[in-house]
């Protein structure tokens, strides 16, 4: 059976010419590049193009650091926690200001230092999903709040949260602010010579680059300890043995993703909003979020009377990858987290899936989508008791 | 930590073949009707349990002889995960050529017994158990609608987990008979708390009425009690730690002493009390007319310091301060 992956705000293919890329750093310029001889100096050449490739593609400046790590996971756990040990730590301000709609990897990490003793003020999204910049205002204080952290686009909705504003509320009040920019990056402009963050982070499996391998960009003159300490890769900002493959491959994935915004944002686009229509043409459907204030590819669909799980179960069994954060289908047995956040009501927290686009999607795959979507629907309908 | 729980993920993975079976061709899905009801020559009983808002919700439809109290048919409406689908369909499957008491007595556990591929494997992943669990509770109502009475009525005990469907009474005996201490040895000996995890603390998928940290903490204070009281029943003071001593210091204080003192309208507090070469150094502190009486350290001294002799040990000296 033919699959279709639908699936891609939770992660990506290898674009084939990425895995090219990073073919050679396997087997024939293996060396680490700390080392002295040829092996390791070999690779330097190469480490400077993705990096200045990684530069290019957010719009850093010369002066600013991205450490690559292994994931935007360790960036963000890098930020919250190296707040913690140099602001809160060494200062009057113990508050920290991130959203009920984070990314696990925040609100844990969070949750982590409320046990250390620090407040987190977890703000709530309002109707239309996204965050408030007038709420944050009320929230942050000068004197106590030691960072914002707030998502760019949220994973779940695809919503854009108005980061420009947030981060100039935040630059504003002389409060660090942080951004978690995994699902951004390849579907919006990221630029952050325009928008005044202090941290932004990101995963290149999430943008056709390899697993393992992600970067924080931290500004210029912003100080932060590391997470993990050992040697003095990335100027003593990420200790541990860089991942030159996955280096070189993030590198050429972001320049890719930015060469591929255009197209992201008409063909990818056109083909959501295709799929989108057709899933609000069904009866008793609903699509969370305007679609002019979400990521191009994402579409959080709720299918009434149709339990997520069971939906993904039955797309699955027709070859389609689909996700859900729906109750049912995770260990926790919790609704939704976004969705309860977006007050929409919690029967849809149980009716909830996730289809994400890339732009290896074809039309082809969205019609064979939306024929097996419609079947699977009207056969869970007639098992279902909200037909009645 | 099991290398399936490192790598993670799956959950349909430990689905048996046939709940696969079972969500993908449902056997028994469907409505039935008055008529078709009285074409079988039986009495129609429609029962609905649960809330879409919940997650999972279930409407029963049985057709019942009224002469046997046999079920003739029996076909669901489900609004579920699979697991929710193929536990209904299973359920509706063994209801059918039961008397309502015979089916009363399928639980969840019977329903994923039946779904087993291989009878030492169970069906459905630890955490999909709660979701079996609809199935049962919604035969419990249409029994009740059938009887007519009510369902807490068909209850024959209080169930804790009902994922495992662990009572109340087994809980509170394991604890007592293997001294349990932790929720986790609790999950250990009965498997209550291992499946959905509601029942362990509040705040979790759904509320329940007995969650087993607060019959654990209930349980192990009773048997603390029993065991000071045990011990000064005894009367084996010398063997209690300090704080146990205070407590039988207090409990003949406020049974023999305070009551007389209290009369006159003084009383007296314990400040503190030390250990000092096998004697129980106890320091009190006289409070309203005791405090200027002039007997208070002859007299009214040698009646306390004889009372707590007599009651608990010879070497206890009280003094005041």
């Amino acid at each position: 059976m033919e699959r279709i992956y639908l699936d891609n705000n939770a992660t990506t293919l290898v674009d084939p010419r990425v895995k090219d890329a990073m073919e050679p750093f396997f087997s024939q310029m293996y060396g680490n590049p700390n080392s002295l001889h040829s092996f390791g100096s070999e690779v330097h050449p190469y480490m400077r193009i993705a990096l200045d490739r990684l530069y290019a593609g957010i719009n850093a400046k010369d002066s600013d650091d991205i450490v690559i790590n292994s994931c935007a996971t360790e960036g963000n756990n890098t930020v919250i926690k190296g707040v913690y040990y140099e602001i809160v730590r060494n200062t009057k301000k113990n508050e920290i200001v991130t959203t009920q709609v984070e990314h696990p990897c925040v609100i844990h990490s969070c949750q982590f230092l409320e046990g250390l003793g620090i407040k987190v003020i977890y703000l709530p999204v309002n109707n239309d999903g996204i965050v408030d910049p007038d709420l944050l205002k009320e929230q942050i204080d000068p004197d106590k709040t030691a960072l914002v952290s707030i998502m760019w686009a949220n994973n779940e909705t695809g919503l854009i949260f108005p980061i420009k504003e947030l981060a100039t509320l935040c630059k504003e009040n002389g409060v660090l602010f942080h951004t978690d920019a995994v699902q951004t990056i390849g579907k919006l402009k990221v630029d952050v010579q325009d928008v005044p963050v202090d941290f932004l982070t990101f995963s290149a499996h999430k943008f056709h680059g390899p697993k393992g391998v992600g970067g924080l960009f931290i500004r210029n003159g912003v100080k932060v300890p590391p997470l993990l300490h050992g040697g003095e890769q990335m100027g003593g900002k990420r200790a541990g043995t860089i991942n030159i493959a996955g280096l070189i491959g993030m590198g050429y994935a972001m320049e890719l993703a930015v060469e591929y915004l255009e197209y992201e944002n008409t063909e990818v686009r056109r083909l959501r909003d295709k799929m989108e229509d057709a899933i609000l043409s069904l009866k008793d459907t609903l699509v969370i979020g305007a679609r002019e204030i979400r990521t191009p590819n994402t579409i959080l669909a709720s299918f009434k009377g149709v339990e997520g799980e069971a939906l993904i179960w039955d797309l699955n069994q027709r070859g389609i990858a689909a996700s859900t954060g729906s109750a049912c289908a995770s260990e926790s047995l919790e609704p939704n987290p976004t969705l309860v956040a977006m007050n929409i009501g919690e029967e849809l927290a149980h009716t909830g899936i996730r289809l994400s686009l890339s732009r290896f999607t074809t039309e082809k795959e969205i019609d064979l989508t939306l024929l097996a979507i419609q079947k699977s629907v009207e056969r869970l309908r007639s098992i279902s008791m909200s037909n009645i | 930590m099991s290398k399936t729980d490192l790598i993670g993920g799956a959950l349909w993975e430990q689905y048996s073949a046939k709940v696969n079976e079972r969500m993908s061709n449902p056997q028994y899905m469907g409505e039935i009707t008055e008529e078709e009801a009285k074409r079988m020559g039986g009495k129609l009983v429609i029962a609905d349990w649960g809330a879409e808002v919940c997650g999972d919700a279930i409407r029963l439809f049985w057709v019942v002889d009224p002469k046997t109290n046999k079920i003739l048919s029996a076909k669901y409406k489900t609004f579920g995960c699979g697991t929710a689908i193929a536990s209904s369909d299973v359920m509706a499957e063994m209801c059918i050529g039961c008397t309502v008491d015979e089916a009363l007595k399928i639980t969840n556990l019977d329903v994923e017994k039946a779904l087993r591929d291989d009878e030492n494997k169970t069906a459905i992943p630890p955490q999909k158990m709660h979701c079996s669990v609809m199935a049962y509770d919604v035969i419990k109502k249409a029994a009740s609608i059938y009887k007519g009475v009510n369902m807490a009525s068909l209850e024959e005990e209080d169930i804790v987990c009902e994922c495992a469907r662990v009572s109340l009474r087994t809980i509170k005996e394991v604890i007592r008979l293997n001294d349990l201490k932790t929720v986790e040895e609790i999950t250990n000996y009965t498997k209550a708390g291992a499946f959905c995890k509601s029942c362990i603390r509040p705040g979790g998928h759904e509320p329940r009425r007995y969650y087993l940290v607060d019959i654990l903490n209930e349980v192990r204070q009773e048997m603390e009690n029993e065991k000071i009281a045990k011990i000064v029943d005894q009367k084996s003071f010398p063997l209690m730690n300090l704080i146990q001593k205070h407590k039988a210091v207090e409990q003949v204080l406020n049974e023999q002493v305070r009551p007389t003192l209290l009369k006159e309208g003084g009383n007296l507090e314990v400040v503190d009390m030390k250990e000092q070469n096998g004697i129980t150094h106890i320091y009190i502190h006289y409070l309203g007319v005791c405090a200027g009486c002039p007997s208070s350290k002859t007299g009214t001294l040698t009646y306390i310091e004889n009372f707590l002799k007599n009651e608990l040990s010879e070497n206890i000296q009280v003094i005041i301060v």
